[in-house]
Parts: C-alpha cells; structure tokens; sequence
C-alpha cells in the first residue's frame, strides 16, 4: 500500500492534431514528494499538469491516483473512459495553483475560499468559514479577508488562491508557473508560501516552474522535459550539478545565463 | 384643433388600455430573458445543441415579428393549439425577443476568461454551481445595458398586437377614433405615453447598471 505512487502517468500521450505535446510518458510520483518540471516552452510540462487536473483529454494511456484510474474507470476488469462523476470522485484529490491566479473577482478573499468547501464538500458556512481564516493566516493575509481580488496585489492574489486551493483537502497540489506573471519584488512571498505547505503539510507537490533556484532548494526531484519526454531526471543535487543529457546542458546554460 | 375635453375624456380609457401594454411587456421581457439565457446555456452545457439553436435564432430574427404573432395567432388553431389573443402576443414578443437576448447573452458568457472555468473545475465545482456562482455573476452586469435596450425595443413593439385585436393602446386608439372620428389627440397621447415609458425604462436600467458595477474595480 504503502509504495504504491501518489501518481502514475502510465503511457500517457497528448496530441493536437499532428503535433505530438507528449509522447508515451512514463512518471510516478511519491506520496508526499515535491517534483519540479522543468523545461523549454513547448516541451509539454504545463500540459503534464493540466492533464492530471483533467483540463486536457489525453489520448493515449491511462493516469493513476493512489492506484485508481482518473481518466478510466473499471468496468468488469476493464479500463474504459470515466464518466463526469468518476472524474469528480478521483479529481477531489487533487488541487491546482494557477500563472493568472484565476480567483473570482465578484467575491472576496474569504468568499473565494469558501464557496468551493461549501457547495462541493457540503460544509456549513461557520465551519468554512473558520477553516477559511485559518488557511488566510497561514498565507499572511488575516487582514484582507474581505478584500475583493482587484484590491490585492499579484502575490497577495496569488496567496489566496493557494489558500482556496487548500481549502479543499487536497493530497496532491499543482503549481503551474506560480510566480510567472508576479513582479519580481513579489516572487519571494509566493515561494515563501509554498516553502511552508511542503514543510508543515502531506502534501504531494507537481510544480513546472522557472525558479531554478527554488527547485534546487525545494524539490526532491527535478524532472527536464523536451520536445514531450522527460529527458532526464534526478535529484536536484545531481541534476544541477552535474547533468548528463547534452539538452540539459544545454538548457541549465541558457537559463543560468538569463538569469 | 385640439380639444382638451376630448383628451380628458378618452384619458382613463386609455390609461386601462396603458396597462394591457405594460403587462404584456413585463410578460414578454421576463420570457425573453429566461428563454433567452436557456437557449445561451443550452449552447454551453451541450454543444451539439448549438447548431439547431443557431438556426432557430437566425429564422426568428429574420422574420418580422407581425409575421410570428399572426402565425401563434391564427395558424397554430389549425395545428389544435388555441390561444388567447393576448397569450399568443406576450409569446410571439417573448420568442422573438428570446432569439435577441439569446445573443447577448452568449456574448457575456464568451467574455468570461477561461480561467474562471478551469479555476472551477480545479475547485470540482458541478456545472451548475459554476454557473450559478461563477459565470452569471460576471456575465450578467455587463449585458444589462444590452437587455435593457432589448426591453425597451419589445415595450415599443406592443402595439403589433393591435393587428390580433388585443386591447391595448394602439388598438383602444383606434377604436376611439373609428367612433369618434377624432384620431388626433388618442394617437397623440398614445405616443406621448411611449415616450414617457421609454424614457423612465433608460433611467431604471441605468440605475441597474450602476447597482450592478458597485464592486470595486477589476
């Protein structure tokens, strides 16, 4: 039970049209590991995450969570297209952090992070309402509960939408370019954030992220993806310092240059 | 050439004529807009509606309005379906404003982002959560200027229903002026009142508008 993964891509493919995004992959990732994705752009890392979220259909292969199948279901021993309420089941497991923030903008901070808890868990509003303020704490923002989105800075929205995204009980949580569209000065706060859930929470953390720095640190695991395939792969000590795949190289020169 | 006493004669008739007009408005704009937001949501919820829709939209919209109240009217009897004069109008002004509103709403809900859609499904929110929680809510404030001009169009459309002999104001005109021979003053009051009504319809969807965009800015 125990070393059965958190999540399995197994032959996972995704195609539009004639453009292959990913080609067969093969990924299993532990309970509680924090992986990061990195990679050129259109090397299918965000797709990877999006999948997994059920944004994107795939083609191909099936994905696992705690050893059910997400995108099937059993039907007398056989795999077969999961329907809506079989998605809903698996997909509860499962939280996402996104590059635009994504909050709503008609409702506050709290309203942001209780509606969800109410309306798909059942929760009464008082319960939520606690647990809401708890989690906005926890991202230092106890003071703009009642704030609407446009009144809060980038990392300040960026918080809440972790927050919300916790709000639900996730056991694994996505992160897809979190501090892509933050001003710079506002990057650290985010991360800081993040940092915290992976110390204090079971959390199984997927991050495609473009702080080499932070996977360094944080990841247990660094994944290069290119052209649609996990080129290489490996503790982040290893894969940093001492990378064996020539586009690795390559890719860890040009960024380390840029930044 | 005008005579007052006639005016204040005729005036009560025509204010019970007013109401007919009004009602029938009120009828027809609350159908317009549910029908109208239905078919908008059918298109979203199941795509494979969104092509008959269209085509049901695009054939109502281009036939005139007289045509669909004359049909409701006079021809569905034939088919067995009966209809009160005033029914068969408030549905044909519904219907064929429904087609409009259909429009505009579509409009508002291809505006909201994808994000608020994926944010939705991240939060396993059920279809009808997200609509009713996420997507309305953003989608509807901006439209209403959209709706209202909608709803002011119908209300000055009412009087087509003096062509099936409904008693409101157009046609009470017209039987006053067919008894009296006096045609001035009832048409004149008749498009005063049109007036009148037009212009405080704008000023309560402007202060729906304004009600609607409290929210501090995005």
């Amino acid at each position: 039970m125990t070393d059965r993964p958190m999540v399995r891509f197994d032959k996972v493919s995704k195609r539009y049209g004639p453009l292959t995004v990913l080609d067969s992959l093969e990924l299993d990732i532990a309970r509680n590991e924090k992986v990061a994705i990195i990679g050129p752009s259109g090397s299918g890392k965000t797709t990877v995450l999006r999948m997994l979220m059920t944004l994107e259909a795939i083609d191909d292969g099936v994905i696992w969570v705690e050893g059910e199948p997400l995108t099937h279901m059993e039907r007398n021993g056989k795999l077969i297209p999961a329907d809506r309420a079989h998605i809903r089941k698996i997909r509860a497991k499962i939280g996402m952090v996104f590059q635009s923030f994504n909050l709503f903008p008609h409702m506050t901070a709290m309203a942001n992070c209780i509606e969800a808890p109410i309306t798909v868990l059942g929760m009464n509003r008082k319960e939520a309402e606690e647990r809401a303020a708890g989690l906005l704490e926890m991202v230092g923002l106890s003071q703009k509960k009642e704030h609407y989105p446009a009144q809060l800075s980038g990392g300040q929205q960026q918080r809440v939408a972790i927050a919300r995204a916790l709000a639900m009980r996730p056991k694994i949580m996505l992160f897809d370019e979190v501090t892509s569209a933050l001003d710079p000065e506002l990057v650290g706060e985010v991360l800081q954030v993040i940092r915290r859930l992976g110390s204090e929470h079971d959390l199984t953390m997927l991050m495609v992220t473009h702080q080499m720095g932070f996977a360094k640190e944080f990841a247990d695991r660094v994944c290069f993806f290119y052209q649609g395939k996990i080129c290489e792969q490996g503790p982040p000590k290893a894969f940093f310092g001492n990378p064996q795949n020539e586009r690795t190289k390559q890719f860890l020169h040009a960024v380390l240059e840029a930044g | 050439m005008w005579d007052w006493a006639f005016t204040f004669e005729i005036l009560p008739t025509l204010a019970k004529a007013a109401v007919i007009s009004i009602e029938a408005t009120l009828f027809g704009f609350v159908l317009a807009a549910t029908l109208g937001l239905v078919l908008a949501l059918l298109r979203i919820a199941f795509p494979w509606t969104a092509w008959p829709i269209s085509v049901l939209v695009e054939l109502i919209r281009s036939t005139p309005l007289l045509i669909q109240i004359f049909f409701l009217y006079f021809v569905f009897p034939s088919f067995g379906v009966t209809l009160d004069a005033f029914t068969a109008g408030v549905l044909a002004l519904g219907i064929h404003y429904a087609a409009y509103c259909s429009e505009v709403y579509r409009a508002g809900f291809d505006n909201i982002p994808r994000g608020q859609w994926e944010a939705s499904i991240a939060l396993n929110l059920s279809p009808w959560t997200t609509f009713r929680d996420i997507i309305i809510p953003q989608a509807i404030p901006p439209i209403v200027p959209a709706l209202g001009n909608y709803l002011v169009a119908l209300f000055k459309e009412t009087p087509l229903l003096s062509a099936i002999a409904v008693l409101e104001l157009m046609q009470t005109a017209k039987i006053i002026g067919s008894e009296t021979f006096r045609y001035t003053e009832p048409i004149t009051l008749v498009g005063l009142f049109f007036l009148a009504m037009s212009l405080v319809s704008a000023t309560f969807i402007r202060a729906a508008e304004r009600l609607l965009n409290r929210r501090p800015a995005r």
